[in-house]
Formats: structure tokens, C-alpha cells, sequence
């Protein structure tokens, strides 16, 4: 855990209090109507649009002196735009700041959901490029937020059914689109589907902030969120034939390494902080020695595998 | 060999250093400052100002100096710190009628009342390199005053057509609401007026004149005039409510342009000439033009014409002008995306592993 400086320069959070309370207002009635895009007035943040701004956004209005935040991209708390937005908190709010899933009140993410399961009174939030799930199928926003209110997705069914029929498969391997509290279809946001189950029944409050697009949705805790499939193609999600090369976990997403230029790779957790403790837990993954050899870990993070 | 790289804090610092340092480029050359810039890069200096939707020259050429020119990256510094800025009012409408005009010409009339101002303008110049410049040979030029003054009335030239009733008229919304806020609110469609032409009026340049040359080209329904463009200052008022008066806050260069486009009318319209409304911070009458021929092309579902062009669709160009959205989400490939990569790898792996074991099924089906 971490606590900076908070920077007198800036209110606490970096929004003005006016734009927090419009904010909340916007994230309490998306709480009320699960799935459903409640327009926003997204404000010109100064990190770029398109990286995070929305999520940025829901964290500033709602983060307290009380608060631990962490920030994750693609799973890990160490990828640039992740350190880029904790320092941005951390500047802004002087709030702790911390890698661990489970010490973390709020968790702002692109792209995964953490593998530790979360628990009631965290709040996950969601960076959210495209909302608008139907979006790929018709471009305007007049005639999607028709479809919506009409519940028209007949014509996502059919894409689906377009991809089985052709490949085999529904050929969408993120961003897969649920149904969710069995009313509006939902983009989770470019999660891969392995993260999908996750977001069924979770415990923890999900809100998802989409700035350039202007638009906030959420899922209240324990919501039915169900991926769209079909009874004889039902939804899967990805598998891999071998455990994590660090920590050996099994149940992970992984992330694919290429470690030298003649088809060397090894498949490590994306999740950072899972597998993390779980090598601190004494867990060793079959490559954890290449891979503290090429500096792709840290060897100070964890037990490092000698040390057993 | 490749060794994988996750990127961490310390690059993230570094890379700020070294950005800092490049910025800066050979040290023995002197130092720009930011009063150079205002003065001698004014054009670029509007343009940030105009796409960052914020009127201070001084902060334009800043952002200027501290992007190293790139101007989209400037807009974005520019906008970035306007969000952070109190509103305390809206200000009473600018009268550009009563401009202090630098430059005014019409292509529709030969003379007009107030007559043909040039003013300062590129528009004749033989584009021919000056390497006097390069070789700051430039003495301090003066351009001399004009033996008569200009008139004081100088008419806009719609307003010239509308006496005749051959001009659309343009008249306020009932109760003359104050206008949307495209800063403060979610724009929804479809958009009104006010919405667009705040939208236009902040949109990227390059892409509002390549829309409108689309227009002129054949990828739009109207042919447009240059009913009036007009260069100057005009004094920015603000009426407080405990004072119930207005008083002046100062003065800003505005670019002005109204378009004339024919119009055939309809069941209830007569035949007239239609508008188009550009509008611009500083000299900037690519800008102002361009946005004139679009806000006129988005007027078809007004004037119950087809919207067949781009330049017709509103979702199309109001969502896509503003570069600085549209350079983040661009730039954003530039994130790591290994995860849905992954995803991608995984299911293309699987397909072909599966068509080849149809295959091979097949292949021995056949022997």
C-alpha cells in the first residue's frame, strides 16, 4: 500500500463538486435501471480520451480519503496506463493505493475482471470504449437506443448465429454481449468472455463509464448478467491446454510471452496480483526461473522460487 | 534476444524527461517564448484556440510551445484546462454587425455598402518562399494607413437579402432559450442547431474543410456563396444580474462567414436563399467557411431534404469532427491489448485445429 501527497492545486479527486454530484446522480439512476446507458456530461479530463476517461471519471466522483484504489490494465497493476492513472489518484486524492484485489475498495479496470473473486462493498469500475453493444450492427445512436427501448435483439441473435453457422463458434472472444437482469443487452466492455461468469450474481457493485461516448451504465450487486447464447451452442469460455508458467494455476486467464525469436513462449497469468500471491503462497509454475532471468518478474514480489 | 518489458513508473518518469528534452531541441538556438509565439504564429494560435474551444492567446501559443506545435495535442492541453474553469455566466450575444471590421468581402455583390475591405490576407500573395525570412532579413514592416477611414456602418449581408424577404429568416427559438452546453451536457440526437453549430464551431479543421469541399464536389446537394466574410473585434459584454446592466469585458477577433445557398422551397416555404453560419476565435476563415457549407448541408432534415451525403448526417459529423476524441480513441491502439489479443489467438487456433481434423477426417473417409 501506498499514500501520496494530495496536490492543494487540485479539489480532492480532481472534479469540482457540482460535476461529482452530476456524476453520482448519473451512476444512481444506471444503479436503478440495470444495463441501461444513462447519458452523462462527460468532462474533458487531461488524460486523453479513449484511455480511461470515464472510468477516471466515475473513481473521482466517488473516491473518499477513505478509499483504496487499484488500478489495473489488461489484469496487471504495472502496465503504463495503469501506473499512469494510480499516479494520477494518487496526485489528485493522496488516497492509498494498493496491487492487493482484496484491499482494494475500489478497483478501476480495462480489459479484465480480477481472478479473486470480489466481495460486497468493493466496487468495480469498468473503462468502457464503445457502450453500445449493438453498435457494430447500426452505427446510429437514434436507431440503437430504439432497439433498446424496444428490446429489439433479434438482430444480435442473428450475428451470433451468422458466426456459429460459418466458423463453428461464436467467433466474439471479448466484449461478448450479455443480457443483463433479463432486460437490456449489455457490452461488458472488452473483457474477454472468460471474465463473463464472473459478472453473473457478483457481490461487488460494477459501474462502467464510457467518457467519450458520454455514457454510464451498471450492474447492481447480485444481477442476473448472462451471455447470450443458444441451447445447443451454450456459452463457453476459454481454456488453455497448460497451467501458468509462474505460479501454475490453472483457473487463470492467461497472457502468451514470447521469450526469444525462435518460437519460444510461455503463458503466464494476465492477473498480476493473483499470481503473485500465489507464488508468495509457495506455488511455482514450471518457467518461473527463465522468466526471473529475463526480468519479465520481479523477484522481490512473491517468493521467489529458491526461496521455498 | 527479446526480453519482454512491462512498463513500469520509472519509464513513465523517463520518458517525461525525455520528451522535455527533445521539446526543447538544439540548445544553442535561442529559446522560444511565448509572447513570439502569440505574435508571430497567430493563425496556429487561433487555430488551438478555436479546437480547444478557449479564448486566450497567451495559454494558445503556451500550448503551442509546450507540444512542440502539435496542434491537436495543444487543443487537448487547452481543453483539459477549460473543463477546470468556474462558469459564471454566459455573456451577451457578440453583435458582429458592429464589428470593427479588418477585413470584410461579399462574392455576391460587386459593391455593398461599407464596401470591399482586403484587409490582411494570403489570398493573393505568389506563394513564393520570401528567404529573406530565413535569413531574418525582416525589418519591422508597416503597412500604411488609408487617407479615407471606413464607413461605420458596414451591414452583414444577410441581413442586406432579408430586408428583401429573399433570405431565410432566422429568428430565436420561442422565449429565446439559453443555449445547450456541449461542455456541460450529453449531446443527444437528433441535435439542434445551437448543438451543432457549438460542435462545428470546436471541430477539427482539416476535417470540416474536407466535408465541405465533399459538399462542393458532388457529395452534397447545395451551391453555395460566399455571402460575406468578415475579419475584426468585438467587445464581449456580461450583464450581472445584481447590476441589471451589461459591462464590457474586452475585445475578441472573430471570423465570420455567411454562405448563401439556393433553395427551391417547398409547400410551405417559397423559393428563397438559405443560410449557412460559420464561425471562428482569431482569423481563421478556412475554418469559418467550411463550417458555413456544413451547418448548411445539416440543415436537409429542416428544409425536408434528402440525407444522402456524409455531410448531410449529423451523427456522422458531429460525432467525428472533434479530433481531440477522435485522436484519443485512435492513439488508444497504442495501449496494450494482449488480453483480447489472446482471445483473438486462442479462438483462430481452435478453428483451425478443428478444420483440419474435419479434413483429415474427411481425407480418410475418401481412402
Amino acid at each position: 500500500m501506498n499514500a501520496a501527497q494530495h496536490d492543494p492545486d487540485y479539489n480532492f479527486g480532481y472534479l469540482d463538486e457540482q460535476t461529482k454530484r452530476m456524476i453520482r446522480r448519473a451512476l444512481l439512476k444506471a444503479v436503478a435501471i440495470p444495463g441501461y446507458q444513462v447519458p452523462f456530461g462527460s468532462r474533458e479530463m487531461p488524460l486523453a480520451r479513449g484511455w480511461g476517461t470515464g472510468g477516471i471519471q466515475i473513481t473521482a466522483a466517488l473516491i473518499g480519503p477513505d478509499d483504496r484504489l487499484k488500478v489495473i490494465d489488461q489484469g496487471a497493476d504495472d502496465t503504463t496506463n495503469a501506473v499512469s492513472i494510480r499516479r494520477f489518484f494518487a496526485r489528485v486524492s493522496g488516497v492509498e493505493t494498493t496491487e492487493e484485489t482484496s484491499e482494494a475498495s475500489i478497483i478501476q479496470t480495462r480489459h479484465r475482471i480480477p481472478e479473486k473473486p470480489l466481495e460486497a462493498g468493493q466496487i468495480l469500475v469498468y473503462q468502457v470504449p464503445q457502450p453500445e453493444p449493438l453498435r457494430k450492427l447500426e452505427p446510429s445512436e437514434v436507431e440503437t437506443r430504439k432497439m433498446h427501448a424496444w428490446a429489439e435483439y433479434g438482430a444480435m441473435h442473428v450475428r451470433l448465429y451468422e458466426d456459429i453457422a460459418r466458423f463453428g463458434h461464436v467467433a466474439t472472444t471479448y466484449s461478448y454481449p450479455v443480457m443483463v437482469n433479463g432486460r437490456y443487452v449489455m457490452s461488458p466492455t472488452p473483457i474477454p468472455k472468460f471474465d463473463n461468469p464472473k459478472m453473473d450474481d457478483m457481490p461487488a457493485l460494477q459501474l462502467f463509464g464510457a467518457g467519450r461516448e458520454k455514457r454510464i451504465y451498471a450492474i447492481p450487486p447480485y444481477t442476473t448478467v448472462k451471455s447470450l447464447d443458444f441451447e445447443d451452442h451454450p456459452f463457453t469460455i476459454q481454456s488453455w491446454t497448460e497451467p501458468c508458467a509462474l505460479c501454475a494455476a490453472k483457473d487463470s486467464y492467461l497472457d502468451e510471452v514470447i521469450t526469444d525469436d525462435s518460437g519460444g513462449r510461455m503463458f503466464v497469468c494476465s492477473d498480476s496480483s493473483y499470481c503473485e500471491e500465489r507464488r508468495a503462497h509457495g506455488h511455482v509454475g514450471k518457467e518461473l526461473a527463465t522468466a526471473e532471468a529475463l526480468a519479465y518478474v520481479d523477484s522481490t514480489k512473491g517468493a521467489s522460487h529458491d526461496a521455498e | 534476444m527479446y526480453v519482454a518489458v512491462k512498463g513500469g513508473e520509472a519509464a513513465i518518469l523517463a520518458t517525461h524527461d525525455l520528451i522535455a528534452e527533445e521539446r526543447r531541441g538544439d540548445v544553442s538556438v535561442p529559446e522560444l517564448s511565448v509572447a513570439q509565439i502569440r505574435e508571430q504564429m497567430q493563425l496556429s494560435v487561433a487555430r488551438v484556440m478555436n479546437e480547444g474551444s478557449l479564448y486566450d492567446e497567451d495559454l494558445g501559443a503556451l500550448a503551442l510551445k509546450q507540444t512542440q506545435g502539435d496542434l491537436i495535442e495543444a487543443a487537448f492541453l487547452m481543453r483539459a484546462y477549460r473543463t477546470t474553469l468556474p462558469r459564471f455566466g454566459s455573456s451577451v450575444p457578440v453583435d458582429t454587425a458592429s464589428m470593427a471590421i479588418r477585413r470584410r468581402i461579399s462574392a455576391t455583390y460587386k459593391d455593398l455598402p461599407g464596401g470591399q475591405v482586403l484587409g490582411p490576407t494570403y489570398d493573393y500573395t505568389h506563394r513564393l518562399f520570401d528567404f529573406a525570412l530565413m535569413a531574418n532579413g525582416e525589418h519591422s514592416p508597416e503597412a500604411k494607413i488609408a487617407e479615407h477611414a471606413l464607413d461605420a456602418a458596414m451591414p452583414r449581408v444577410p441581413d442586406i437579402l432579408g430586408d428583401e424577404g429573399l433570405m431565410e429568416a432566422e429568428v430565436p427559438p420561442v422565449g429565446d432559450p439559453r443555449p445547450f452546453d456541449l461542455t456541460r451536457d450529453p449531446v443527444e440526437f437528433p441535435a439542434d442547431r445551437d448543438v451543432r453549430l457549438q460542435t462545428l464551431s470546436r471541430g477539427d479543421e482539416g476535417f470540416l474543410l474536407g466535408l465541405a469541399y465533399s459538399v462542393q464536389r458532388g457529395f452534397g446537394g447545395n451551391h453555395p456563396f460566399a455571402g460575406e466574410i468578415r475579419l475584426g473585434e468585438v467587445a464581449v459584454s456580461f450583464a450581472p444580474e445584481e447590476l441589471g446592466f451589461a459591462i464590457e469585458l474586452g475585445d475578441i477577433t472573430l471570423t465570420e462567414c455567411q454562405m448563401v445557398n439556393q433553395f427551391k422551397g417547398s409547400i410551405d416555404q417559397p423559393p428563397q436563399f438559405t443560410r449557412g453560419y460559420g464561425i471562428a476565435f482569431g482569423h481563421a476563415e478556412r475554418k469559418a467557411m467550411s463550417m458555413a457549407i456544413i451547418d448548411r448541408s445539416l440543415k436537409a432534415r429542416d428544409f425536408g431534404e434528402a440525407s444522402e451525403y456524409p455531410a448531410q448526417q449529423e451523427e456522422f459529423v458531429l460525432y467525428h469532427c472533434d479530433n481531440v476524441e477522435a485522436s484519443g480513441f485512435v492513439e488508444h491502439l497504442k495501449l496494450p491489448h494482449y488480453v483480447d489479443f489472446q482471445g483473438e489467438l486462442e479462438l483462430l487456433r481452435k478453428i483451425r485445429r478443428e478444420q483440419e481434423e474435419r479434413l483429415a477426417e474427411r481425407k480418410e473417409a475418401a481412402e
